[in-house]
């Protein structure tokens, strides 16, 4: 099996936004609140992370 | 005049944290994924938890991830402390020969990093199984 890197962050976030937002929020409202916040947080960082080191390539 | 003696608040604790050994949870959503929560009835985290530890841990295994048998320097180290945390996955993968001796292509990188973490979420997991059970977590 070889996903693209995009595709292996998006597993990577989605699995570990589930056990976050499970873990370190109490009621499911904010757990899913909490879970969504976190798999932002990893998409997001992983691409703005990915432009910087283009740019710095260059 | 003699001080009366403090009283001693009588805080009844939850029934769930009475009774039984209050540490099996926390062994069994370390050997199990997801089974700490299922102990507990929570069978809705249990199953998420559940599918998403072995889910994660399968695909690292799929991508040629390396499983982590023995440590000769730091990274070594962590990656083998990393892996011990899947428990039952870890040994039974052990057993049937599974993951990869070395990485030698890009994709076994993620795999070997997705085993790694997998583990360390199911002690994050068991951990959150041990204190519902001794009603740190509420619910």
């Amino acid at each position: 099996m070889s996903p693209s890197h995009f595709t292996a962050v998006l597993l990577f976030a989605l699995f570990a936004s589930t056990v976050f937002g499970i873990t370190q929020r109490e009621t499911p409202r904010k757990m899913v609140r909490y879970g969504i916040y976190c798999f932002v947080l990893f998409v997001g960082s992983a691409i703005v992370l990915s432009w910087v080191m283009f740019l710095i390539a260059r | 005049m003699a001080t009366p003696p403090n009283r001693v608040a009588a805080t009844p604790l939850a029934p769930q944290s009475q009774a039984g050994f209050v540490y099996l949870p926390l062994i069994a959503g370390w050997l199990v994924p997801g089974a700490g929560h299922f102990l507990q009835r929570k069978w809705g985290r249990g199953a998420l938890l559940s599918a998403s530890i072995f889910g994660m841990f399968a695909l690292g295994v799929a991508m040629q991830g390396k499983i982590y048998a023995s440590a000769k320097d730091i990274l070594d180290i962590l990656g083998l402390v990393g892996d011990l945390g899947n428990g039952l996955l870890y040994i039974v993968s052990r057993v049937l020969g599974l993951g990869a001796d070395t990485v030698q292509v890009t994709t076994a990188d993620y795999g070997t990093r997705f085993i790694v973490v997998a583990g360390l979420l199911n002690v994050i997991a068991a951990v959150d199984a041990h204190n519902l059970r001794t009603g740190r977590k509420i619910s």
